[in-house]
């Protein structure tokens, strides 16, 4: 299960806390969605590639994780050059198609936009440890531990599922039921896997319970969640790629607000 | 090292009752005890007595009053047990759903930080509870990682870090392999050693837990049946336990007569084969066996060995990853020789199997649909399959249970239901999995005498079983699994 990984990374942005790593993707996402140019994006991605260098993963590990991302962009931008907006000079029109300057220029800065968002919170996000997330948002956050901790105990029981979706598979095979009827076995093999699934969390609950989880007065942390010098940094960069994405948008003319007049 | 102050707890039971919201009948009632600081109590019953429901009142976690409804007091140092949280620790019985967080270290801190223990004071905690029950694992040790007995070993630790003056145990090895049974009564001994706590412990095994104990309790219908010193109780009351489901020394259940003729032909045969039930990565190689008619091969060997994953395999469920299982020609009967070729319909008449969870192989709304699943997959008439079915109800004991929701069968019943419905459509063969596993010694007389009639009727029996007895009382060849080597 690779969301329970706990493996331990280097690079200088492995260690950071996750809650800064949460901050730096929407620093990057909120100036990004408010524009619709290509300036903006492709700037941004050309910086954040340069943040990719520290972030602790190899470049094998970067495609095999980022590929969905590089195969929705283009796919997106697609769709916007077939069905976008029209202005400009039409190249295509047969149907319910019509492509134009105006949408191949729309799909550009959108397929950009989609990478530049994606792109970052995938690749901060692989080096995050479930756990610190959870210690990061109970301390640094001060969400409510009972919420953080549960979806964390949760999120331990997803290896479980897959394994009782796998159980539940061969038994239908064996009970002679396997050959046909396929939705119908599905829809039963997702109500099998609820009702386990609500007894594993009851279980789980009596446990966490059994260990004091819900008890009154105030819980400690073991694990301090630092955010420190390092944490602010990598916000700070996070706020000057927006920056000067944004700052270069504005410059070129580019510059597209979605909620304003356009231009 | 009592330089903590912590001091073991007194137990006081006074008329005490407790009946699940969902339930008309009472779980226990009138149950009154007391039990001395340090005392070590062996608390018996038959299945269904409410042995884990007092447990669980002990540790305050039965719930409010939308869970259901309390009779009398249930006492913790003359406090009522839920106003006590922290005071007492509990250990239940299956190792999957104690494991709470990823890392070791982290999964034993978890009840300090909700005691409010400050982060200065928890990881020498940790250390010393790690120690206590022997688990030398590093603190970042992924816990699921964790073999059977060392997330029980790791859930007592757990336990032990919040520093209770009440040690709570329920059943905490019955879904162990013999060696996890030793590590975890070894971890438990030696945690009493190295920190004196009031012990109470349900388990259905006891010979494992009689040199630790000083007293017994029965429970039952009328509250407490028996109670005093282990000879003077087993004394006294072993027959009657014994016939209750409980695991007595001297009065172990009844084993069927040896097999009446010699095995037949093989019916499947493995010829360097090996299983994985993730395709790549095979968990064993190189297994050369025989499955033959009339007779009953046990496959045994260590948690983790791929016991279950053979199984499967066996039964036509998974593909081979390397090597060949080929079915005989009389049990192929026209089909191809590679069971994993046939059709799932295909399989019903020649490799039945029973999964370790009943709850992964249930499909019906009632006990009587459930044993007619593969019958009309086979396409038998309404009237043939209502024969079979009342046959197989009244063999099973579960006449009584035939409008029954599956579901909701106590798990000795859940089990004897599996195994019928893979017995309705006769299959030449049929595999079980751990068939015995957290069985009381009832349900596990019932299954042994069973599987031997199925044997004398000529099927093939594959068990997948830690339970030697099992192996013995059948008269099993013995197929050993070794670890990966």
């Amino acid at each position: 299960m690779t969301v329970l990984d706990t493996r331990a990374r280097t690079g200088a942005i492995a260690a950071i806390n996750p809650v800064a790593k949460l901050g730096v993707s929407a620093l990057i996402a909120v100036p990004l969605i408010l524009t619709l140019d290509p300036v903006s994006a492709s700037v941004a991605l050309l910086l954040e590639f340069v943040l990719f260098l520290f972030a602790g993963i190899g470049w094998r590990e970067f495609w095999v994780r980022t590929w969905p991302v590089w195969l929705a962009a283009p796919l997106t931008g697609l769709t916007i050059a077939l069905y976008g907006e029209t202005s400009g000079v039409v190249y295509v029109d047969w149907f319910v198609l019509r492509i134009s300057e105006g949408s191949l220029a729309l799909a550009l800065a959108t397929m950009l936009r989609v990478l530049a968002i994606a792109l970052p919170s995938v690749v901060l996000f692989i080096t995050v440890d479930p756990t610190d997330l959870a210690d990061g948002l109970g301390q640094v956050l001060r969400l409510p531990a009972r919420f953080v901790l549960g979806a964390l105990a949760g999120l331990r029981m997803v290896g479980l599922f897959l394994d009782d979706w796998r159980a539940l598979e061969l038994a239908r095979r064996a009970r002679g039921v396997a050959d046909r009827g396929r939705i119908r076995r599905f829809l039963g093999m997702a109500f099998a896997l609820l009702v386990l699934s609500i007894r594993r969390g009851a279980k789980l609950a009596t446990a966490m319970e059994a260990r004091g989880f819900g008890a009154p007065g105030r819980r400690t942390w073991a694990r301090e969640s630092r955010f420190g010098v390092a944490e602010w940094m990598l916000l700070a960069v996070g706020a000057a790629i927006s920056g000067i994405a944004i700052a270069a948008a504005v410059a070129t003319g580019a510059w597209n607000f979605i909620l304003g007049p356009s231009a | 090292m009592a330089a903590d102050g912590v001091v073991p707890a007194a137990v006081e039971a006074r008329g005490w009752g407790w009946r699940h919201a969902s339930r008309l009948a009472w779980a226990l009632r009138d149950v009154s005890f007391r039990i001395e600081p340090g005392e070590r109590v062996l608390v018996l019953g038959a299945s269904g007595a409410g042995k884990s429901t007092l447990l669980h009142g002990l540790a305050g976690v039965l719930g409010g009053e939308e869970e259901g409804e309390s009779t009398g007091d249930l006492l913790v140092d003359g406090a009522p047990a839920v106003a006590t949280r922290g005071r007492a620790g509990l250990v239940l019985q299956d190792p999957d759903s104690q494991v709470i967080l990823a890392r070791a270290g982290d999964d034993v801190a978890f009840g300090c930080e909700n005691l409010g223990v400050p982060r200065a004071e928890i990881w020498p905690r940790v250390e010393s509870a790690l120690e206590a029950v022997g688990l030398d694992v590093p603190l970042d040790h992924p816990t699921k990682a964790l073999s059977g007995g060392q997330k029980q070993r790791l859930a007592l630790a757990g336990m032990l870090a919040m520093r209770p003056g009440l040690v709570l145990l329920d059943e905490p090895t019955a879904n162990l392999d013999p060696a996890g049974v030793i590590e975890v009564r070894d971890a438990v001994e030696r945690m009493l050693q190295a920190r004196p706590a009031t012990l109470i412990v349900v388990e259905h095994r006891l010979e494992v837990w009689l040199p630790l104990i000083t007293r017994v309790i029965v429970v039952g219908a009328g509250g407490v049946i028996a109670d005093g010193a282990p000879a003077e109780v087993l004394g006294a009351q072993g027959a009657r336990l014994a016939a209750d489901g409980v695991w007595v020394p001297g009065h172990a259940p009844a084993t069927p007569p040896p097999p009446r003729s010699a095995p037949g032909d093989a019916l499947l045969s493995a010829r360097g084969l090996a299983v994985a039930r993730v395709k790549g990565r095979p968990v064993a190689t190189g297994i050369d066996l025989d499955v033959r008619a009339g007779q009953v091969l046990a496959i045994t060997g260590p948690n983790g060995a791929g016991k279950s994953t053979l199984g499967l395999t066996l039964a036509g469920l998974l593909p081979p990853a390397c090597g060949a299982l080929t079915a005989s020609a009389r049990l192929a009967d026209g089909a191809d020789a590679s069971p994993i070729r046939w059709a799932s319909k295909d399989l019903l008449t020649r490799i039945g199997m029973v999964f370790q969870e009943p709850e992964h192989q249930l499909l019906a709304k009632t006990v009587r649909d459930e044993l007619a699943v593969g019958p009309r997959a086979l396409g038998m008439t309404e009237e043939e399959i209502a024969v079979r079915s009342d046959e197989l109800l009244a063999r099973l004991r579960l006449d009584h249970l035939a409008a029954a929701n599956p579901y909701t069968l106590s798990g000795g019943e859940k089990r004897r239901l599996t195994v019928a419905a893979a017995i309705a459509t006769r299959p030449r063969v049929l595999v079980l999995d751990e068939p015995t596993f957290g069985q009381d010694a009832r349900t596990w007389a019932e299954l042994v005498a069973m599987l031997a009639a199925l044997r004398d009727e000529g099927s093939a029996i594959v068990t997948i079983t830690h339970d030697i007895d099992v192996a013995r009382a059948l008269r099993a060849e013995r197929f050993e699994l070794g670890g990966a080597a």
